[in-house]
């Protein structure tokens, strides 16, 4: 298996008119690695995919691949291949003729194009499904023949928009396994689009997570969960619950913040903010609904939080208490379940405990939107 | 059907209903079905004075179908071999007016279908409203490009291309012409329509596996577009076979087209049961014609209403 081929975007700007749909992106890939881009709708991810695949000229910067500059240098002559948001699997040719279209294209003969055919739907898990049409198969089976066609055009790099999103829970899951297993299998790089951070996390090797344009931070999946650079990152990646503040006192990697519902609190500043955050600037603390615990009644000081709880849920693997947070949103805390009871705290106040490892903070920023 | 009616009668109420379907059916029973039916009952009687119609005469016969294979009874040839020859003449030109639309017309069509903004409606415009003149002035004005003296000789002498006028008419150029341009809108529209509802991704999707232009068109636009491209074809086909006035006053002087000779036999000879054979033959060519090329090219009948 070779090492895969890297692509690189160094300052990649681009506009559409006057609106900048990608602000100057730096991003490093590795040859063969899982890549995804993660960001709500409309962020400019499939914009960065197109300027990949050389449908889109960057309005200024560079896309390379395999250290290669690609500009001027057309989608047809790339060594990428990409699977379209809704997938683009030609209505009018056979599913076998769709897989091997890259062939026809360089002149393969029908039977060897037949043949390549059987193997790639042997490995898509749809044997003998070659001689129908895109229609008559389900929205998974066309899903796969839409990797098979990438596929088989044999590319370094493979680009996937949101290929999942047409699919129903279940099938999502069970393809993202399948695809991180075929990525592995082929060894190519995959450079992956989504708004799903579930996908993300469990399929990337590294995450972009991206705002509006702007690239907030990269990293594997554990330092974008529990080290976000960003008040964007923090909320828009997983469940958080977010306090508002000043910092009040700066002690190495901690600080202390004085928060405006709950006093003074303290956290762990996050490692891109590391000597970043002055006394007196605005920050957000962030709380993961699973490091909230039910402290002793009476406990007090710089790792505890009073909370007016609103309503409890049940929710088969965890038990999951809201109670009023700050500007409309809710403070929940997450209790695992491990056959313990569980009290009912509704309309009581009670007192929340967290260690300073599981509470990060960030400068103040935009929150990511609901 | 009954269910159709009375969904339709429910959806109009019955007053309103009854004119509809009262309008419609004379429409295509009253102008259209038994005019053309009488026709075709005129084609197979002989041509006679008024007074002998319906007399003892006035009988079946194949006389006028024959006149256009053989020529008159007693001539001196053995076919009829001017009218025949205009005949399949016509055919031809209109076939080769077609393929020249088509050949012209997709490029503008996969534009105006793939392209986006506010151009393509000013050029839609442009396309259309040249058609709210007359077809007659219309051809008039291209003699007027065309003649010994008209604007193309003129520019074409003077930049020293030809040195003697070419005569544009005597060469059916201008016929061609004309009737390629009358009927560039109904290439144009069919092809159009289809065109623009194909996804664009398609387009890149073909490209992104590393087609060429030419096979994107081949393998992924045009099969697309066949059932436009097929509606088109028929359509100039059907009208250039079937045109009168471009013929009349853009061809040579030795070139007639069957509709002129169609139109001599009515007016001219004021032979109405010939005429009609004629265009009873020209009608029913046209269309196995058409239905040949739709069954050669894999077209449904159902395609061609898109
Ligand atoms: N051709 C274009 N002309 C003008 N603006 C565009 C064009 N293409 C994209 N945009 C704008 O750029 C922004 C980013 O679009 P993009 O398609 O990259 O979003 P996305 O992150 O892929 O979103 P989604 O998850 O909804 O697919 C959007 O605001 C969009 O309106
Ligand atoms: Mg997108």
């Amino acid at each position: 298996m070779s090492a895969g081929v890297g692509v690189d975007l160094e300052n990649l700007w681009i506009r559409f008119g006057d609106f900048v749909a990608v602000r100057d992106a730096n991003v490093h890939i590795k040859g063969g690695d899982f890549f995804s881009f993660l960001g709500p709708s409309g962020c400019g991810k499939t914009t960065i995919l197109r300027a990949v695949s050389g449908f889109l000229d960057p309005s200024e910067g560079k896309v390379l691949i395999g250290g290669n500059n690609m500009i001027g240098i057309g989608p047809n002559k790339r060594p990428t291949a990409l699977i379209f948001q809704n997938l683009a699997l030609f209505p009018l040719m056979k599913v076998w003729e769709n897989i091997t279209f890259s062939m026809e294209i360089r002149g393969a003969s029908s039977a060897e194009r037949r043949k390549r055919a059987d193997e790639l739907l042997d490995m898509i898990a749809l044997p003998d499904q070659g001689d129908k049409f895109p229609s008559e198969l389900s929205g998974g089976q066309r899903q796969r023949v839409a990797i098979a066609r990438a596929l088989c055009a044999e590319p370094d790099v493979l680009l996937l928009d949101e290929p999942l999103s047409a699919l129903d829970l279940k099938l999502r899951q069970h393809m993202r396994t399948e695809l991180r297993e075929i990525q592995k299998r082929v060894g190519i790089t995959f450079i992956y689009i989504t708004h799903d951070q579930g996908e993300a996390l469990t399929m990337s090797d590294d995450i972009a997570v991206m705002r509006a344009g702007v690239i907030d931070q990269i990293g594997d999946g554990k330092a974008i969960y529990n080290d976000p650079a960003t008040a964007f990152a923090a909320s828009f990646v997983g469940e958080n619950n977010v306090f508002r503040g000043k910092i009040k006192q700066v002690n190495g990697g901690e600080a202390l913040i004085s928060t405006n519902r709950s006093g003074d609190l303290v956290a762990r500043i996050s490692s891109a903010n590391q000597g970043k955050l002055n006394v007196g600037d605005d920050a957000m603390m962030f709380i993961r609904p699973e490091a909230l615990a039910i402290a002793p009644d009476g406990a007090s000081g710089d790792h505890f939080v009073t909370a007016n709880v609103t309503h409890e849920e049940f929710e088969g693997n965890s038990y999951n208490i809201f109670s009023e947070g700050e500007g409309g949103k809710e403070i929940k805390v997450s209790i695992p379940n491990l056959g313990q009871s569980f009290e009912n705290h509704t309309g009581q106040s009670i007192t929340l405990e967290y260690e300073t490892k599981n509470a990060v903070v960030v400068p103040a920023g935009e929150l990511a939107a609901e | 059907m009954t269910g159709f009616l009375k969904e339709f009668f429910n959806r109009n109420g019955i007053g309103v209903g009854a004119i509809m379907l009262g309008l419609v059916l004379f429409w295509t029973i009253g102008l259209i079905v038994l005019p053309q039916l009488s026709m075709l009952d005129f084609s197979f009687r002989p041509n006679l004075p008024p007074p002998e119609i319906g007399g003892p005469k006035d009988v079946y016969t194949l006389e006028n179908y024959k006149y256009l294979v053989f020529g008159p009874e007693g001539g001196g040839q053995d076919y009829n071999a001017v009218d025949l020859r205009v005949f399949y003449r016509t055919l031809i030109a209109a076939a080769l007016v077609t393929i020249f639309n088509l050949i012209l017309c997709y490029p503008i069509s996969y534009y105006l279908g793939q392209s986006e903004g506010n151009h393509i409606r000013i050029f839609a415009l442009m396309l259309i409203i040249p058609y709210w003149i007359n077809e007659i002035l219309r051809a008039f004005a291209l003699r007027i490009i065309f003649g010994e003296t008209g604007v193309l000789n003129t520019v074409l002498i003077g930049s020293g291309v030809f040195d003697q006028p070419f005569d544009f008419i005597r060469n059916d150029i201008a016929l061609y012409a004309g009737l390629g341009y009358a009927y560039i809108l109904l290439m144009i529209f069919p092809m159009y329509n289809v065109i623009e509802s194909l996804d664009r991704n398609q387009i890149e999707a073909a490209r992104d596996l590393g087609a060429p232009w030419w096979r994107i068109h081949w393998r992924v636009v045009i099969p697309y577009a066949k059932p436009g491209i097929s509606s088109g074809c028929t359509m100039v086909f059907m009208l250039s076979a079937g045109a009168l006035a471009a013929p009349q006053i853009l061809g040579g002087p030795s070139s007639l087209w069957f509709t002129q000779l169609i139109y001599q036999q009515f007016n001219d000879n004021n032979d109405w049961p010939q005429g009609a054979a004629y265009a009873v033959v020209l009608l029913v060519t046209c269309i196995a014609l058409v239905l040949a090329v739709m069954r050669l090219f894999k077209v449904n009948m159902g395609d061609i209403g898109k």
